[in-house]
């Protein structure tokens, strides 16, 4: 595997999504390294945990987790970053063979293909979920760090 | 007295139910646009003031004695700019650093102004991306200039069709049908040397990656009418996508 020519293909894709879904031009870098960042977790994932679900599960936390902190840089809201990333680990191909086969009348084969489907699909949503929780409590927590700090209590 | 207070209220309605129907036209998470309705209207001392949005209109109740008012939002589609703008507009009528008349005539020019990217340049960046999937999905070098090509035509056929008649999944259909046949001639012509990944890359630029990730955001935030209906409209979205192809395939 061709480690820096995916990363470039990879942010290339996501940046011409980011054309595509006319996101602000200054953000328009930053949509591709979101996207490079959820690509190469999931090539990582892919080598390492030999399981596509798991290493989605990886990818989708990833841009999730970049796009939020992104969000809180440039004051913006979440999915401009997170749209163009989650893009290239949606599972394209398997669903495409899912219906090749049916097209085929290999019935069989197309439920393994859909159900695989399904399962990254699913692992992309769980992705997007986590991050964004556990986000949520890290940044509830700065906040009350922050109030303290000036002094304010809350209620 | 009252009078001002009550052309004031009403400006302050119409803002507010202008920013939440732009947020919503241009592809804003349901949750999103509550939000920044709500911040809005505190900003503006209605403390309990009530709103209820879908994907196809949105209600805001500003108080018990005033009227609630109704926006029907018609047409969707994906224009992060312009609410990352409309974002940007309310975090500051909330900061107090825009009155409100100011507010509302920038939420007009908002609204008025084209900031799409000129459309060669879409297409372009269609065709671009569907080069990159090809190869990242381990297709031929051989195959990139087929995989650039059609996935711009597809999307130049998306767009058109979907100027003509509005109608998203008929556009969808006749889009990977076209990408479909073209993989398919090139093929059997004997340029092509795989016709899936040519395929599979070529599709790239319809799959309905926003509706999916905002379905999900919605639904984790229980906003269960706009994340089903978006979760819907994303499904019916590949499996026009998938109908297109499968047609082609099926010959």
């Amino acid at each position: 595997m061709n480690w820096p020519l995916e990363a470039f293909l990879s942010f290339l894709a996501a940046a011409s999504f980011g054309v595509i879904f006319n996101t602000p031009r200054r953000t328009l870098l930053s949509c591709g390294l979101v996207g490079m960042t959820g690509w190469l977790i999931y090539r990582t994932g892919v080598i390492f945990l030999d399981d596509p679900v798991q290493a989605t599960f990886a990818g989708a936390f990833g841009v999730a987790l970049a796009a939020h902190l992104l969000a809180k840089k440039f004051k913006m809201p979440m999915i401009i970053f997170s749209v163009a990333g989650i893009i290239p680990l949606v599972p394209g191909s398997k669903a495409y063979n899912a219906m090749r086969n049916i097209v085929e009348n290999n019935y069989l084969e197309a439920i393994t293909f859909a159900s695989e489907a399904l399962m990254i699909s699913g692992a992309v949503a769980m992705g997007l979920v986590f991050a964004e929780v556990l986000m949520q409590i890290v940044f509830k927590q700065m906040a009350k760090r922050v109030q303290k700090k000036i002094g304010m209590t809350q209620n | 007295m009252t009078q001002i207070g009550e052309t004031r209220r009403e400006l302050a309605l119409d803002c507010f139910l202008l920013a939440g129907k732009l947020l919503m036209e241009n592809g804003a998470e349901t949750y999103r646009v509550e939000d920044t309705m709500i911040r809005m209207a505190i900003s503006q001392k209605m403390t309990d003031s009530h709103c209820f949005v879908t994907p196809t209109g949105l209600m805001f109740s500003p108080s018990d004695e005033l009227a609630t008012r109704f926006v029907r939002i018609n047409s969707r589609r994906t224009d992060l700019e312009r609410v990352a703008l409309v974002n940007s507009v309310s975090r500051k009528l909330v900061a107090g650093e825009l009155a409100l008349a100011e507010a509302y005539e920038e939420l007009k020019t908002i609204d008025r102004t084209n900031y799409m990217f000129n459309i060669w340049l879409q297409i372009l960046a269609a065709a671009t991306a569907s080069g990159c999937f090809l190869i990242l999905l381990g297709g031929n070098w051989s195959d990139l200039p087929f995989a650039f090509v059609f996935g711009g035509t597809g999307f130049i056929i998306v767009e058109t069709i979907l100027e003509k008649t509005r109608v998203k999944f008929f556009a969808e259909f006749v889009g990977a049908l076209a990408i479909g046949v073209f993989a398919l001639l090139a093929v059997y012509s004997g340029y092509g040397k795989n016709l899936d990944t040519i395929i599979i890359g070529s599709i790239m630029p319809l799959v309905p990656g926003l509706l999916i990730t905002n379905a999900v955001r919605d639904l984790m935030a229980g906003h269960f009418v706009s994340g089903l209906s978006k979760g819907a409209e994303a499904f019916l979205t590949a499996f026009a996508i998938g109908a297109g192809i499968a047609l082609v395939l099926s010959f």
